[in-house]
């Protein structure tokens, strides 16, 4: 496995064989395992309980999304010591339930996967060019998740 | 500054694209320009053009945030879109 990647696609994950790749990843310091590994999920929530046939349609800029995300991760590799970091996103139509994101870091340490992990998630959420519509309605962007992503630039 | 004609891609996305009724298109340039002055060419084109001068609307050069300073060259591609919702 890559020490870092991101694939952006229409079909779901397997986040137990996404753990296993993370875990059977080794460290650069010829470790055979790490010593934690921090995983983020992220599902589509019903938006509307009266509607059953209610669908969630991702859009994506192609090249600069990952471009953006794999800066990300960059920044989070430098930042944190960690031995890998693998993201998922996917496009196209979900339903209520559908997993969306995914988000593994395996590292020595628990702190490092941690705040890596959210790191990534907290940048991809208000940087990486994806567009959520709920139906026919474009989803608004988040004070808050702006907030979320800026917090790391003001910590140590 | 070159004044030879420059030819460039521009994107629009999710709900731009929709108000625009436009997702990429191609135009010829008579010469560069900032990325400025191509949102006023834009928005000079009617009333839903104009949806481009919100201030929420982001800006990309070649798949990097870019702001209206940054000048657009030949074979650039150019991307317009709101915030982002992904995640």
């Amino acid at each position: 496995m890559e020490r870092t990647s991101v694939v952006i696609q229409e079909a779901d994950f397997d986040v137990a064989k996404e753990y296993q790749a993370l875990r059977c990843c080794q460290a650069n310091k010829g470790l055979s395992s790490p010593g934690a590994i921090a995983i983020f999920t992220g599902l589509v929530r019903e938006f509307l309980p009266t509607d059953r046939h209610q669908t969630l349609t991702l859009e994506h800029y192609p090249g600069m999304a990952e471009k953006v995300i794999q800066q990300y991760i960059n920044d989070a590799c430098d930042r944190w010591q960690v031995d890998a970091i693998r993201v998922i996103h996917r496009i196209g139509i979900l339903r209520p339930g559908d997993q969306i994101v995914f988000v593994g870091v395996s590292s020595s340490h628990r702190h490092a996967a941690f705040s890596a992990c959210q790191f990534v998630m907290d940048k991809l959420k208000s940087e990486a060019p994806f567009w959520k519509k709920e139906n026919q309605t474009w989803v608004i962007a988040q004070e808050r998740d702006r907030n979320a992503a800026e917090r790391w630039d003001n910590e140590p | 500054m070159p004044t030879q004609p420059i030819n460039i891609s521009i994107m629009y996305f999710a709900s731009l694209s929709e108000q625009l009724g436009c997702r990429e298109e191609r135009i010829t340039l008579p010469a560069q320009i900032s990325l400025g002055e191509l949102k006023q060419l834009l928005t000079d084109r009617g009333e839903s053009w104009l949806a481009l001068e919100d201030t929420n609307i982001r800006s990309a050069l070649n798949q990097s945030f870019a702001k209206d300073q940054k000048i657009v060259a030949d074979g650039d591609e150019v991307a317009f879109f709101p915030p982002v919702t992904g995640g």
